[in-house]
């Protein structure tokens, strides 16, 4: 990879006491750590594995959201799903090059997708059956992602955090595209407002997983903080969610289904019923309705791309070769 | 009025021709070989999309019966439609892609080119628009078109399989219909066969590239152009319609 040997990966960096402080200052600082800046090598890690999940998110984002691209019910929304899905596209490659920079590549990383090894939100891995699951998908999961990204453009690590400003920024357009897509159903005939229900109630305990693990059980969660990758817990930023999302559906008259959930004058926040580990577990590990097809439809597409990757291999080859071949004749 | 009718036949025809083939584009979106390609087709979709939506909404206007862009797209039937063959041909593999779109753009600048500097304002405009946007696709078609016919054994292969599927189909976008004649008469349009050197000119510049060889066709297809299609245009059409179709009259 062009970045190797830029990042400092193979240089024998001793992580001393001193070093380990000197670089905790900093990020304490609020300075902001560059490629070539020397970090440990667990910090290095912990960015690769979060950033890479969050590119293959943006990637495997693309199945749910394209099962409607050829059949959304007028062309202006056609022509917007296709852009907003393009958008997670965009996404992921600026993403896998933030991720580069810390010395990984885009193939090895789409290889670790496509063998089940790196992660990606396990959102992705319940079904479309219905129009109104790209709206809530917009409301939702974009509304959710934003909750734990906006955080994410003050990040300690330059590329990332810059990265995440521009994504956030297509993120929360998606997110009121969303909304207005159930808002037009919600205020539609009887059968669009059911449709609209319907969607809320499956995805509504799926998004607020979205968050992770309750605090008391993430592992990575601790030195994140520390590090400022982090800036918030994930059940504080479920809350804010949470408090954000249930006026939303109360404007336009669809029903949280959470028989819990409700204003807490004293916490001055909605509080809301438990959420089914068991599930998100089962989903994590692979159990979800979706699991086995997205991994096959990214699999499917890599794998049958290979004769055009290769093919662009050598062509650039042979133009390197016929133009050294002129060159060499030429003198 | 009955000189509007004519035009409105040319704009829907047109504008099926870019839904069509948009249509087909936007299948790969998430399937593509590599991930820049993921945002490459889509954007090419995406114009597609929106010329035929500028399309169907002037032939409405012109109409003056209420109805809309979507009432072209989504409520007429196979046999109402007049794109021709080669846009609603089944994506095949990259290489049938990517030279469909190169047969088509090919055709289409010069065609915007003329439109532009033509006799309808309106459609003069879109024509301006379009221009941009089909340069890009010619260029990037015809780009991979020369890495795949000049990549591999096998991707060679999968080139010059791609043109004897293909290149049958490319005749119909140089025929004429009633509308159309009437349509070139007023200068609103350019007569197809004024363009066919530019056509030709474009594609032997990118098969002496890819070392493609530009095939005899013994029996060219057609039939689009008067709503005869073959059997994969009604599959495309009940899943781009399946919403406006079980569910009439709503909005969305």
């Amino acid at each position: 990879m062009y970045s190797q040997g830029l990042t400092g990966e193979q240089s024998e960096l001793e992580e001393t006491p001193e070093f380990l402080a000197a670089f905790q200052a900093r990020i304490d600082r609020e300075e902001k750590i560059e490629p070539n800046d020397p970090m440990p090598a667990a910090y290095r890690k912990t960015l690769i594995r979060q950033i890479g999940q969050h590119a293959h998110s943006e990637i495997v984002g693309m199945l749910p959201e394209g099962n409607w691209i050829t059949r959304a019910p007028n062309l202006r929304r056609k022509a917007a799903l296709l852009a907003k899905v393009q958008d997670e596209g965009g996404h992921g490659l600026y993403l896998y090059a933030a991720a580069e920079t810390l010395g990984v590549s885009r193939e090895q990383m789409t290889e670790e997708l496509l063998c089940g090894k790196a992660k990606y939100s396990s959102i992705f891995n319940y079904p479309t059956p219905t129009w109104a699951d790209i709206g809530l998908i917009g409301w939702l999961v974009d509304g959710a992602a934003i909750m734990n990204q906006v955080p994410l453009c003050r990040c300690s690590y330059g590329p990332y955090s810059r990265a995440m400003i521009r994504v956030c920024k297509e993120e929360s357009f998606h997110q009121r595209q969303g909304y207005e897509i159930v808002r037009t159903l919600a205020e539609g005939s009887a059968e669009q407002k059911e449709m609209a229900q319907d969607a809320l109630n499956r995805w509504w305990w799926p998004s607020l997983m979205m968050f992770g693990p309750s605090d008391s059980d993430s592992v990575n969660s601790d030195q994140s903080m520390k590090w400022k990758i982090k800036r918030f817990t994930n059940d504080e930023l479920r809350q804010k969610f949470v408090d954000a999302t249930v006026v939303q559906a109360e404007k336009i008259g669809l029903t949280i289904p959470d028989p819990d959930l409700k204003w807490n004058e004293e916490r001055e926040h909605y509080d809301f019923g438990a959420i089914d580990w068991e599930e998100f577990w089962r989903v994590v590990k692979g159990g979800g309705p979706m699991n086995r097809d997205r991994i096959a439809a990214r699999k499917k597409a890599w794998d049958e791309g290979a004769w055009v990757r290769e093919a662009a291999l050598a062509h650039a080859r042979k133009r390197l070769e016929r133009e050294a071949a002129a060159k060499e004749a030429a003198e | 009025m009955a000189s509007n009718s004519e035009l409105i036949d040319v704009l829907v025809t047109l504008g099926d021709d870019h839904l069509i083939l948009g249509h087909r584009l936007s299948q790969w979106c998430g399937h593509a070989p590599m991930l820049e390609e993921d945002l490459s087709m889509p954007n090419m979709a995406l114009d597609l999309i929106g010329q035929a939506r500028n399309l169907y909404s002037y032939a409405a206007d012109l109409e003056g019966r209420g109805r809309t862009e979507d009432d072209f797209a989504y409520l007429r039937s196979d046999r109402e439609y007049r794109n021709c063959l080669m846009v609603e041909r089944p994506n095949g593999d990259f290489a049938h892609t990517m030279l469909r779109q190169l047969y088509f753009a090919a055709f289409m600048k010069p065609f915007w080119e003329r439109v532009a500097a033509g006799s309808d304002d309106r459609l003069a405009s879109y024509a301006a628009k379009a221009v941009k946007e089909v340069s890009y696709h010619v260029r990037h078609a015809g780009e991979w078109v020369v890495r795949l016919g000049d990549g591999t054994e096998h991707s060679a292969a999968r080139m010059r399989e791609a043109v004897d599927a293909l290149h049958p189909y490319t005749d119909e976008l140089f025929t004429v219909t009633q509308p159309m004649r009437k349509a070139i008469e007023k200068g609103i349009i350019p007569d197809p066969k004024d363009i066919k050197d530019d056509w030709m000119v474009t594609i032997n510049l990118v098969f002496n590239q890819a070392f493609l060889a530009v095939p005899e066709v013994a029996f060219p297809q057609q039939g689009g152009r008067e709503g005869l299609h073959t059997e994969s245009l009604g599959h495309l059409l009940s899943e781009l319609q399946y919403m406006q179709r079980a569910y009439p009259g709503l909005s969305w």
